[in-house]
């Protein structure tokens, strides 16, 4: 900041800063720095888009793809843009048991949504306790937990999932979990890091020294200043739970084929790759695609955002 | 000045920090930060502690307050002691004793406002009414020179002066009787030392309060100190009166550290002795045996190398650790001998 280095009394001089830095300041700083790139704002507005339009997809979409009432075999295998006997047309054709694709990658990429953004979460918050009771307390629980979390790192996520996922059995309560449990440990390592960098600074040890209970400490002091790493961490955790859970659908272990997930919509349709049947796995992929890579993409620009060195 | 309370008794404090290393994080050794360090504070005095970086003095301040868990020693601070008491009893104390930091940017939390800065004290130790609290703070405020109107702003809005303000209302808020500063001017600008200085002086002043201050500025320490320790690699070399010491050191280190305040005038400068210590300070976690000061003392003796000279009182009111100062007639005696043996078998014995 540069009021640092004025002498005493400078920064009462100016009125303009004086209502500076409240919350909404902080935030419209935030976006204007954030929409300095136009990949990023528009990736942002498909990220929105595809979220709007996959949780309305019951109000949106003209069947309900996972309803085997509303199925029908004389619609299967159409061609994107036929129309179908329930007297619409299907934008991106029908698959093998006359399912409407569109709607079945919008409910898909909402199961997508939903566990991904669950996992992300969960694995956010298991992992800021991990990390600040290990950047804490230090000493041997600090060794333990974060031995478990190198270890942890050092393999590659999706096998741990896959393991899980094998154990636990096939269903979004289990997927979940097995995401948890692979993911927590990226939250934690980043905690972990930037808590100890906290840790060492003279108010924390003021907070101490008050006293205050070691639970207001960790949550009110250390907290909020390891947060802004761990957000770019979460938007990237995000996009990768939906890809890991695209990829164990796709291997058939996720999520049985009569629940809508982007993973068996591709697996089903890689089936007819080889014929010209192709509209039946690229859509899906496009969308997983899309949607994964815009996700990276805003995180991308949040962390250049948070970046200390790009601070204005 | 008629026979003032001692407010805190330090007694043989020891803060030994472990040095842990490797896989399983084993004990490889320690660090002597604080070795054995014996002084009073009286009641409304300014106790300055000095000494060069390094030597333990911020690490005694805040093993005084608890800020750490102390090796061994005790610690009365107005007549209890705090060296070894529980959580739950020291948490009842901690309202007597606070601390103002050296880094006044790195002191305050950069999220919280500067009202809830100085308010959570009051959220944990006391049971006011909102209005009660704001008040409370708005009364620290002035007590410290700030505006009121900036209340609710963040400490990076402010300079350094008026953050180490905000950090020393913050230490106010609990009606505290001691207040250990950790080298409060040390990261501020020339200018605005003296404010700070000034501002601690009239707090002293109109609330009774009791000073450990801390620096590295002799100057400084002379201006607001009553006493002044002198510390040197974990041990209180010389504690004397102000006017005592800075006109007649007694400890070879304190002459040194004195002859290195540089002088303005250029006819006494000239006309002035300057001892300049040769050698760097010994590594705290490998202390040479006898006196600490042996490696780089200009009149060394065979005796400083073998035995810890003891802390003892050479004037009255003038304590200081250096075998220079002992009866030159005996030679120490076997009191003393057995006295320091401990030393030396602490080094070598302990556990690893």
């Amino acid at each position: 900041m540069s009021d640092t280095l004025s002498p005493e009394g400078a920064t009462l001089a100016t009125p303009a800063a004086a209502k500076a830095d409240s919350r909404a300041t902080r935030l419209k700083n935030f976006w204007a720095d954030f929409s300095r790139s136009p990949v990023a704002v528009i990736s942002l507005v498909v990220i929105v888009l595809l979220a709007a339009l996959s949780f309305g997809a019951p109000w949106v979409t003209p069947q309900n793809p996972y309803d085997m009432a509303s199925l029908d075999w004389m619609d299967a295998f159409l061609h994107p843009g036929t129309e179908g006997s329930g007297g619409y047309v299907h934008l991106l054709g029908t698959d093998n048991a006359g399912r409407d694709m569109l709607s079945a990658i919008l409910y898909g990429l909402r199961t997508s949504f939903v566990i991904g953004l669950s996992a992300g979460a969960l694995a956010l918050m298991v992992g800021i306790c991990v990390g600040l009771t290990a950047a804490y307390f230090g000493g041997r629980i600090e060794s333990l937990l974060m031995r478990i979390v190198d270890l942890q790192l050092s393999m590659p996520a999706i096998l741990l999932a896959l393991v899980l996922v094998a154990m636990l059995g096939q269903g979004v309560a289990q997927i979940v979990l097995a995401l948890v449990v692979a993911q927590y440990a990226y939250f934690a390592r980043t905690t972990h890091g930037a808590a100890t960098v906290e840790r060492g600074k003279d108010y924390i040890e003021a907070a101490r020294s008050t006293p205050l209970p070691t639970r207001r400490v960790l949550f009110r002091h250390l907290l909020p200043n390891v947060l802004p790493p761990l957000i770019v961490v979460a938007t990237v955790q995000v996009a990768s739970a939906i890809a890991l859970e695209a990829t164990l659908s796709f291997l058939g272990v996720g999520l049985p084929l009569t629940e809508p997930s982007l993973g068996s919509l591709i697996s089903n349709g890689f089936k007819y790759i080889h014929t010209d049947r192709t509209w039946l796995s690229i859509y899906p992929g496009l969308f997983l695609m899309v949607t994964v890579v815009a996700i990276n993409l805003v995180g991308d620009q949040v962390r250049h955002v948070l970046d200390p060195r790009n601070q204005r | 000045m008629s026979a003032p309370r001692k407010l805190v008794e330090v007694r043989d404090l020891k803060m030994h920090f472990p040095i842990h290393g490797g896989f399983l994080q084993r004990r490889m050794g320690e660090v002597k930060a604080v070795d054995g360090v014996t002084f009073d504070i009286y009641e409304g005095e300014t106790l300055g502690l000095v000494g060069e970086s390094g030597c333990g003095k911020s690490t005694c301040g805040r093993a005084l307050i608890r800020l750490y868990e102390v090796t061994s020693g005790e610690v009365r601070i107005d007549g209890r002691n705090i060296a070894h008491a529980g959580p739950e009893a020291l948490r009842k104390m901690r309202p007597t004793m606070q601390m103002v930091f050296q880094d006044p940017q790195a002191s305050l939390n950069p999220r919280m406002t500067v009202a809830s800065i100085i308010g959570e004290p009051l959220d944990e130790h006391t049971k006011l009414s909102r209005k009660e609290r704001l008040e409370r703070i708005y009364e620290l405020m002035d007590q410290v020179g700030l505006n009121r109107d900036f209340a609710n702003r963040y400490p990076h809005e402010f300079s350094g002066g008026q953050r180490q303000r905000i950090g020393i209302a913050r230490a106010l808020a609990l009606h505290p009787k001691f207040i250990v500063c950790d080298e409060p001017i040390a990261a501020l600008d020339v200018s605005i030392q003296a404010q700070v200085v000034n501002l601690l002086e009239d707090l002293q002043e109109k609330l009774g309060l009791t000073y450990l201050f801390i620096s590295h500025d002799l100057s400084m320490v002379r201006h607001i100190a009553d006493r002044v320790a002198v510390m040197y690699l974990g041990k209180v070399v010389e504690l004397a009166p102000r006017d005592r010491l800075y006109t007649d050191p007694q400890h070879p280190y304190t002459q040194a550290l004195l002859s290195a305040v540089p002088e303005p005038d250029p006819e006494l400068a000239s006309g002035r002795k300057r001892t300049i210590l040769t050698g760097d300070v010994p590594s705290p976690s490998n202390p040479p045996p006898g006196c600490n000061f042996s490696t780089r003392c200009p009149k060394v003796m065979e005796v400083c190398r073998k035995i810890d000279p003891e802390f003892r009182e050479v004037a009255p009111g003038q304590f200081a650790a250096c075998h220079l100062l002992n009866d030159p007639a005996s030679p120490p005696g076997p009191d003393a001998a057995a006295g320091t043996e401990a030393t030396p078998i602490n080094q070598t014995g302990s556990p690893t």
